[in-house]
């Protein structure tokens, strides 16, 4: 669910371009042989922009043709299980953190480290860790295309009619134990019907007319939500990549919980859960119901096409120990049921290639993972009207992220914890109930 | 050779002329004829998988390596699936919100349309609801109903009521899910006991006015007995549907809030096509076919469906 729309898809390398932006060419027993590679993505935003890539590659080799394929978030995941299974994949597609330990672990994805060895493509020009996401006991699955962080979203006009200043986020407090700056700058957005704000006694919490804030609680990875806080205590989902042991009934946990949910369910200043279920958190932004969202920069482009009113992305709130937020990535890997891995391999390495970020960098519709590239993204969002350099001075602070529990059954994982948050966030369950059964759980799958 | 044996045939044919003349013989062969579209459908896409699911449900298979026998062991672990017991209840607990009142809304507008409302214009008004794909449906109401946009929760709000998160609430969202679906299928129960009652001869109606009984009296002595046969069928399939309950709860709770939707097919689903967990999947669609067969025997005994009184 929160996975859903998160990444924004990067491209892959092509070798021959890499390394001298002079597009390699593939061998081939006949040239005139044409082969045709199909591509898979899942954000229609991005579709243009591989299909520039696709362009450029498609002229410096031109007996590999490439098919761009683009379905939804749901139909894709679905679209790719039945392809495997029936043998008829393409043979590269845009893959997700989430989904690809369970892939591989099938052998349906290439290890592509004896090509990245032999090709000497070089893995550290990515932003971060981005590289060694895809990796694992010495095989690869993937080459970084982009990455993504989260910063807040206001409503200029409300903050204007509270007296807020945008200013204050370059400089706000959150802690767990009474919410700090966070708490009071949601409660003074929260205006009840008959205009009280969430600071006035008199405010009435089954009247509210405008939330100072919404967050999907009840996500299992609070992506663009409690994981940032909860990180921001010094708490990690896990030790390190590719763990065994969930820290889900840490305190600190705990304690970011039942802050969170208490400015819904007592304080009826951030949005309730039901309402976030049904509507995101983002469509509550764009219909005026909240002042405030936390969301990540894959939405960008979103926000701009969809809200009717001034609003901008500022930073976000510093922790007891850090202001951080989930650092993810999105990679294209090759289906080992390809039957033209030479061009697959091609087109990955093209699209992992400065040049094809490049391209995708000045359409603006996601951060890719060179950083010269976000520069390029940077500049065309600039265009566009949209100051994004929340989302990357996030990035680039020193220990400004924490990385995706990649680990195995994350199924197993999502369903556990969709059901503990939810009953947190609905009030039905003590964060501490909730959390450390669902601990149990998902570390028994182990 | 192959030549041969179709040379062969005919002529053997023409040899023994009662064999294949016989008009029983050929009245038979006609049948069959008129069977085999739908037994070709019926072997390829029920019983051959059907048979296949039962093999399945004995191994361990992720879909894309060999399966693994693994005996009982999917059945044994089933029964001792708390997720799997919840989703059972569950099941039961949407089926008797959703049966009992929709058979008899069904009954209450049959009755009304029998007796007082004539003209096929109306009557083909019942059947709008369910023409309408479940998918449509389900998102419709899902609009409708949605805590801070729907325009329900507007109108709710205008003459002073709270506010109502329906699909978002653990309390609500199985309630409002059966009442969905009631809203769907009311009309088409109601046309299939309506068809039933137009079968009832309007003299035994013209008898019982004659002896003075009252239009309750009627429904009750003369419509509810001479129904049975119809009732049953309505009651067994729809309860066998309703035991299948899946694509509303696709569309809007997917099993949410907190577990409170997770249905038996919602259960089946997420272990096969989120968890690859194909042969546990299988066992537990069994053991809901095991369930709906006890449940229809027992449903056609307690109603002797079989019997009735017009024959």
């Amino acid at each position: 669910m929160v996975l859903k729309s998160r990444m924004t898809r990067r491209t892959f390398a092509a070798g021959a371009l890499a390394a001298a932006a002079a597009p390699a060419v593939i061998k081939s027993a006949n040239a005139a042989d044409s082969v045709e590679i199909k591509y898979m993505l899942w954000d229609s935003n991005q579709q243009p922009a591989y299909q520039a890539c696709a362009d450029t590659f498609t002229k410096a080799n031109p007996n590999i043709k490439i098919t761009i394929q683009q379905l939804g978030w749901d139909d894709y995941w679905t679209a790719i299980q039945t392809g495997m299974v029936s043998g008829d994949l393409a043979d590269v597609f845009t893959n997700h953190l989430a989904k690809y330990p369970e892939l591989a672990s099938k052998s349906q994805l290439v290890d592509i480290q004896p090509m990245v060895d032999h090709d000497k493509v070089p893995t550290n020009i990515y932003t971060g860790q981005l590289a060694d996401l895809w990796s694992r006991d010495g095989k690869r699955y993937g080459l970084p295309k982009d990455w993504d962080t989260i910063s807040v979203v206001y409503n200029a006009d409300m903050l204007t009619a509270a007296g807020v200043d945008p200013k204050v986020f370059d400089e706000w407090k959150w802690n767990p134990k009474d919410g700090g700056d966070l708490a009071q700058l949601v409660a003074k957005l929260t205006l009840d019907e008959s205009g009280k704000n969430g600071l006035d006694p008199a405010f009435n919490k089954s009247k509210v007319k405008q939330y100072g804030l919404a967050m999907g609680l009840g996500d299992p990875y609070g992506q663009t939500g409690w994981s940032l806080f909860a990180a921001s205590t010094g708490w990690r989902f896990m030790d390190k990549p590719w763990g065994t042991k969930y820290n889900l009934d840490d305190q600190r946990l705990i304690d970011t919980m039942t802050q969170l949910s208490s400015m819904s369910l007592e304080k009826g200043w951030m949005a309730p859960e039901d309402q976030v279920t049904s509507l995101k958190t983002e469509s509550m932004f764009t219909a005026g119901k909240t002042a405030l969202v936390f969301h990540g920069s894959w939405m960008i482009n979103w926000f701009g096409d969809n809200t009717k009113f001034k609003f901008g992305f500022g930073r976000l709130p510093t922790g007891p120990e850090a202001r951080i937020c989930m650092f993810n990535g999105l990679a294209d890997s090759i289906w080992t049921g390809t039957k033209h891995k030479d061009e697959a391999w091609a087109w990955v390495k093209y699209l992992a290639s400065p040049e094809a970020q490049d391209i995708v960098g000045t359409y603006g519709v996601v951060f890719p993972a060179i950083p010269a590239a976000d520069q390029k993204a940077k500049a065309a969002w600039a265009k566009k009207g949209e100051d994004v350099a929340s989302y990357l001075d996030q990035a680039q602070q020193k220990d400004g992220t924490f990385l995706f529990p990649i680990a195995d059954h994350a199924s197993e994982y999502t369903s556990i914890m969709t059901a503990a948050m939810q009953s947190i966030a609905l009030g039905k369950s003590s964060p501490k109930d909730a959390l450390t059964k669902a601990n149990k759980d998902v570390n028994k799958l182990f | 050779m192959s030549t041969q044996a179709v040379a062969v045939t005919p002529r053997a044919a023409r040899v023994r002329p009662d064999w294949m003349r016989g008009w029983r013989r050929r009245e038979t062969l006609v049948a069959w004829l008129f069977i085999l579209p739908s037994l070709i459908g019926f072997t390829v896409f029920y019983l051959v998988p059907a048979i296949r699911g039962l093999y399945i449900s004995f191994t361990d298979w992720d879909l894309l390596s060999t399966p693994t026998f693994v005996g009982a062991d999917n059945y044994r672990n089933l029964l001792q699936d708390g997720d799997f017991r919840h989703s059972l209840w569950v099941t039961l607990y949407y089926v008797l919100l959703n049966i009992p009142l929709q058979t008899m809304l069904g009954l209450i507008i049959a009755v009304v349309f029998d007796r007082f409302v004539h003209g096929s214009g109306w009557r083909s008004l019942l059947l709008l609801p369910w023409l309408m794909p479940n998918v449509i449906v389900a998102l419709l109401f899902l609009w409708l109903l949605d805590p801070g946009l729907g325009i329900f929760n507007v109108f709710l709000d205008a003459i002073g009521l709270p506010k109502q998160s329906f699909f978002g609430s653990v309390g609500q969202a199985m309630p409002t899910i059966a009442g969905v679906n009631i809203w769907r299928f009311v009309g088409y129960t109601a046309l299939l006991i309506l068809a039933g009652m137009q079968r009832i001869p309007k003299d035994v109606y013209e008898a019982g006015a004659i002896d003075g009984a009252s239009e309750t009296r009627m429904f009750f002595n003369i419509t509810l007995p001479l129904l049975k046969p119809v009732l049953t069928f309505v009651l067994v399939t729809s309860v066998v549907g309703s035991f299948q309950i899946f694509d509303t709860i696709a569309v809007t709770t997917k099993g949410g809030p907190v577990d409170a939707t997770r249905v038996i097919n919602w259960f089946i689903y997420q272990q096969a096509f989120e968890r690859f967990k194909f042969g546990y999947a299988t066992a537990a669609s069994l053991i809901l076919f095991v369930i709906l067969v006890i449940v229809s025997l027992v449903q056609m005994r307690l109603l002797n469906a079989n019997e009735s009184d017009l024959a």
